[in-house]
């Protein structure tokens, strides 16, 4: 009888999954034998609904929108909208409105393992200007996320950049110009070298 | 451990101790009068006696609950729509009110491995949203055949998978690295990683559906908070173990775990595997958002920051005995859980000695996969003073380094990715705290 009831749900289980995840045992680590088949659900989006929710910009400049603006029209909207939680100054008020503007000298050997309280400003740490325009536009002002314009995103993006001393005050920003901003310590990025083993990295 | 088994009089409120101290009938309480109403209501049902509408005691206020001296005396509680715990067992996120952004599972409160759903950790960017399930969409585009829309009814449609993974927040273990005070609970220095039966989707095969195109290395993410929370991944890890996932231990995701549909990544940095999930776009290289540069990278000793640092490595802690027990003479089980994100644990090894001499422990189950198992050390405590650590090894032959190792490859200041030995401190007077200078 019991024997009977284990053949029915193995027999039920390779019916409902089929070949696709007969190799799904409970220790399978990964998918990728799962040969390819086309189901037919969903539908294909179209361009109007990918361009609405397409809005990120990669770190070529991939992705930024037509517009510009000044450094100096940024440090007017960044008073009105930005300064209640970071700050006039942009120091903020950690950890739940992080500093945002400092260019601290001691930044400079890149010390950050060793001093915790060595500011990750967007002058001292951020590797790709691109980053600013991308989270300010997408999750900022935290009370009206999103409701920025392209212009106003670009001059608070120069107003920031500007700030922490990697672009001059008198500098405007376009899709065309920021794509050319190097951030200080690109070049300390590096990848993920760890790869389990015996050596503790 | 030992508060939940004691059952001691004096951790009641008043009226329950007087209850349990005093004589049966006078201990009969309100609350128990309309349990045993509702029984004979039930026993009335299941006889198909008709039923008169309730009474004054349905009504009733509710009332303190008072434990009866005799439980077999008196009849239980009614049946109900949704259950409750134990009114014993109080389980806690958050203890100590700090809700910035995150709030720790109560390792201490818990056995086996898997975590109950309302006691997920949760770390988020930007709060928990407020998703109906009926609008949401996820979209599939970039280097694909067909850009693709997907509502929840058909993301469900697809063949469906169940596994258990653990989640662990990148940063779970920052303060005990940084400060490792005595008084820290498990909670406290590891509350930041939770384990669930996940059941979804494998992402290949929605991947599949829209056609991913070879030429695709990478893809973002993209989640339906009010940060609209994006990270990159490799597509090699879309087409190994990725998930797209609505269940969480059997019942759809809890908001905080992103109801109704997240992304999946098992063993990687918690905030990878994205929740309230709307979006993947297949690139050829990543975005650099903003929780892949300014966020979750990993300062280095010799001046660099590690980048798109995902494996979390092994590690375990006991979750039993901790601070803030107190031990008396004789034998305890010293318990605890081992994770690693790179697929097995091996073998878990407990110290009592403070890391002189180590004991293999027992491990249960002994099979998961970026799932973490519990091991058990029996332990007979002579009331001196004693040291107790573990340390996991996973199939790579990767070993739970000490914190002075650690120090030593990633500096007082590293972000993320805090695996270090750490164990409790048993004083003779049995009193035990946290042990993090290892």
């Amino acid at each position: 009888m019991r024997r009977t009831v284990i053949i029915g749900l193995v027999l039920a289980t390779a019916a409902c999954a089929g070949d696709r995840v007969a190799s799904d045992t409970p220790t399978a680590a990964g998918f990728s034998s799962i040969p390819a088949r086309h189901y037919g659900l969903g539908r294909a989006a179209t361009p109007a609904e990918v361009a609405a929710l397409d809005i990120d910009v990669g770190p070529d400049g991939e992705g930024l929108p037509a517009g510009s603006g000044t450094a100096t029209l940024g440090a007017d909207i960044y008073q009105k909208k930005c300064a209640m939680c970071h700050g006039p100054k942009g120091l903020g008020m950690p950890p739940a409105f992080p500093l945002i503007i400092s260019r601290d000298p001691k930044a400079e050997g890149f010390k950050f393992a060793s001093d915790p309280k060595l500011p990750k400003s967007i002058g001292n740490y951020w590797p790709d200007a691109t980053t600013v325009f991308d989270y300010v536009r997408r999750a900022m002002p935290l009370l009206q996320p999103g409701s920025l314009t392209n212009d106003e995103v670009y001059a608070l993006t120069a107003y920031l950049l500007a700030a922490n001393e990697v672009i001059p005050m008198s500098a405007t920003l376009d899709s065309a110009s920021l794509m050319q901003v190097k951030m200080p310590y690109r070049d300390k990025f590096v990848p993920d070298d760890r790869r389990g083993g015996r050596e503790v990295k | 451990m030992t508060k939940r088994m004691a059952g001691s009089t004096t951790e009641l409120p008043p009226a329950a101790r007087d209850a349990v101290t005093t004589p049966a009938d006078e201990s009969i309480s309100r609350r128990d009068l309309i349990a045993g109403a509702a029984g004979a209501i039930g026993v009335a049902v299941a006889a198909g006696i008709p039923l008169v509408a309730g009474g004054q005691a349905a009504k009733a206020a509710p009332v303190a609950p008072v434990v009866p001296a005799d439980p077999t005396k008196l009849q239980g509680a009614p049946t109900s729509q949704v259950g409750s715990r134990s009114t014993f067992f109080k389980p806690s996120r958050t203890p100590f009110g700090e809700t910035v952004g995150n709030s720790l599972t109560p390792l201490q409160d818990l056995a086996g491995t898997i975590t109950p759903a309302d006691l997920h950790f949760e770390r988020h960017h930007a709060g928990v949203p407020l998703i109906d399930p009926a609008r949401h969409t996820l979209l599939i585009h970039g280097l694909v055949e067909t850009p693709l829309m997907l509502t929840m009814d058909e993301v469900k449609r697809f063949p469906q998978v169940t596994r258990t993974y653990f989640i662990e927040c990148s940063g779970n273990g920052r303060n005990a690295y940084r400060e490792p005070k005595p008084d820290l609970t498990p909670q406290k220095v590891a509350g930041l990683v939770s384990n669930t039966e996940w059941t979804g989707v494998p992402l290949k095969v929605l991947l599949d559906e829209a056609g991913a195109k070879p030429e695709a290395t990478w893809f973002l993410a993209e989640g339906g908070d009010a940060c609209v929370m994006t990270r990159s991944i490799p597509m090699a890890k879309a087409m190994d173990d990725a998930m797209v996932v609505w269940t969480q231990n059997g019942e759809p995701l809890r908001p905080e775990q992103g109801f109704p549909l997240r992304l999946l990544l098992p063993g990687w940095e918690g905030n990878t595997s994205v929740k309230w999930l709307r979006r993947l776009e297949l690139g050829t290289r990543p975005w650099a958002t903003r929780w892949e540069t300014s966020k979750y990278t990993d300062p280095l000793p010799d001046g660099t920051a590690r980048q798109y640092s995902f494996d979390m490595d092994a590690k375990s802690i006991i979750t039993a005995p901790a601070f803030p027990q107190v031990l008396s003479r004789g034998w305890w089980p010293v318990t605890g859980l081992a994770w690693t994100g790179r697929g097995r644990i091996t073998r878990v090894e407990v110290s009592t000695d403070n890391g002189r001499s180590w004991t293999d422990a027992e491990l249960t189950p002994t099979t998961g996969v970026k799932a973490p198992v519990r091991f058990t050390h029996y332990w007979e405590w002579n009331g001196k003073e004693a040291v107790l650590l573990s340390r996991a090894t996973d199939e790579t032959g990767y070993v739970q380094p000490t914190r002075k190792e650690l120090l030593k490859v990633r500096g007082i200041g590293t972000d993320f990715h805090f695996n270090p030995i750490v164990g409790w401190k048993v004083a003779a007077d049995g009193k035990v705290t946290f042990h993090g200078e290892t």
